[in-house]
């Protein structure tokens, strides 16, 4: 059972994706656990044959507790839970067949799928991997591809539903152990916008819709960039020592409808291009909200930012995940009078925000860090 | 498209994006973003929707217009026929 929080300790087994006998590959999704943060699906590191389900359905076990057993189990590849961040996934057990959403998301350069689409694959419960070719632009699956493809459905995924009040209960003892242990400092910067501005409203002019991106990715991609500039805020704090982390993996605050918060990993968020970076936060805020989540996207984040969007405070100051060591903050874009060559003019502004743990680094990295925020918006072109 | 398709469609599409919200208590002059709890998100995929049925390539400069109920009607009625 793999730890899927700071404070998680246990969770309950509620479908497996596989069976004795299947062969699994290093990625797969195998299981569904639930947990306070709702069903998540298990994935696996290894490739093998699975022997032996050791958790049946339904039962609820500690963290650590080995779910199945792989014959001839080698790492294919490193495991995305892997770097010194939270406790990586225990064995588990894979399968061959791909995951049993009834949605593959759309993954920019590879399947390219209208939000449309997805949603009456959905509803349909469409398997959208099985459309080979659509009848959109370069081949992207459109709404009618969805419904023509309607009479060939998948295995119903299993039953998923978040219960808020248990999220709630995860939100409580995650951010009461953070306010406890970790001793937090707080910086602010506010971040002139106009050419950020203006550079997403000449990428966006000539754009269909679903290839337009909203400010939140130019966001993303500077707090991901300027983490290369100060690596002390990218990592985990764990026995006394501050371990960090060699890769990127920003996780992506989501609030969820009716109340609570969840923030999956985006991967190598420094390495992704803007389009790449919207199609990631999409795919991640519809699946948040559907439940389909996956293991590694909860193990994985070194740092967290959150964006409260255009509807919401003009800041916002953030409560670091443990056990990570920084969280950083995106206000609401509002006009105000600034000083430009010493004359008021008005301008676009951000309220960027650092909560950092002061046992990894003090203020004075902190401000470096959110001087190359500041500065990497002023070149939205780079990012 | 008749006012009522028009009306019917967008309800449809929020609905799919807010599969929680309340339809029938959507009112002509509510901002659907406050009324539905949508986000930059949630409206973003709404317009992309819109493009998907309707054909519609809206810009975003239009984005204003599609604010409430009674002027998305107005915007996408002339949208439309054009």
């Amino acid at each position: 059972m793999p730890a899927l929080g700071a404070d998680m300790e246990a969770g309950t087994l509620v479908e497996w994706l596989v069976k004795p006998g299947d062969r699994v590959n290093s990625g797969d999704v195998i299981a569904v656990v639930e947990t306070q943060k709702g069903a998540i699906e298990v994935e696996v590191f290894q490739t093998g044959v699975l022997s032996d389900i050791l958790v049946p359905v339904g039962e609820r076990v500690p963290v650590g507790t080995v779910l199945a057993q792989i014959d001839g189990a080698e790492r294919a590849t490193p495991a995305p839970a892997a770097e010194p961040v939270i406790t990586p996934p225990p064995i588990v057990a894979p399968r061959k067949t791909p995951p049993l959403r009834a949605v593959v998301a759309p993954r920019v350069g590879r399947l390219k799928v209208t939000p449309a689409a997805r949603r009456r694959a959905a509803a349909l419960n469409v398997d959208i991997a099985t459309i080979v070719t659509g009848s959109g632009v370069e081949g992207s699956i459109r709404l009618a591809d969805v419904e023509s493809a309607g009479a060939a459905p998948v295995r119903a995924a299993a039953k998923r539903g978040l219960d808020l009040s248990q999220m709630r209960k995860a939100i409580a003892a995650a951010m009461s152990r953070s306010k406890r242990e970790i001793p937090h400092y707080y910086l602010t910067e506010t971040v002139d916008l106009s050419a950020a501005s203006t550079w997403i409203e000449r990428f966006n002019v000539d754009k269909p819709p679903v290839e337009r991106i909203l400010p939140a990715v130019l966001f993303l991609k500077a707090a991901a960039l300027a983490l290369r500039e100060q690596l002390r805020l990218n990592g985990a704090y764990e026995n006394d020592a501050f371990v960090p982390s060699s890769n990127i993996h920003v996780g992506w605050a989501i609030s969820l409808r009716g109340g609570g918060l969840i923030a999956p990993a985006i991967r190598d968020a420094d390495k992704k291009s803007l389009a790449e970076l919207m199609g990631a936060m999409r795919d991640l805020v519809e699946r948040a909200r559907r439940g389909n989540l996956r293991s590694s996207e909860l193990t994985s984040p070194t740092v967290t930012v959150t964006n409260v969007g255009d509807r919401g405070a003009e800041s916002v100051t953030g409560i670091i995940y443990p056990p990570q060591v920084s969280i950083v903050g995106f206000g609401r874009v509002v006009a105000r009078p600034w000083v430009v060559d010493g004359r008021i003019e008005s301008r676009p502004l951000v309220t960027v925000t650092l909560a950092a743990d002061h046992r990894a680094t003090d203020g004075h990295i902190g401000g470096l860090y959110l001087a190359a925020v500041a500065r990497l918006l002023q070149e939205p072109e780079k990012l | 498209m008749t006012d009522a398709e028009i009306r019917a469609l967008i309800l449809e599409l929020i609905g799919e994006i807010a599969p929680e919200a309340d339809l029938a208590s959507a009112r002509d002059q509510d901002d659907l973003r406050e009324a539905f709890d949508l986000d930059s998100m949630d409206f973003a995929n709404f317009v992309v929707a819109l493009h998907d049925r309707l054909g519609v390539n809206i810009p975003e400069v239009h984005y204003n217009r599609l604010f409430t109920l009674e002027r998305a009607i107005d915007y996408l009625r002339d949208a439309v026929a054009q």
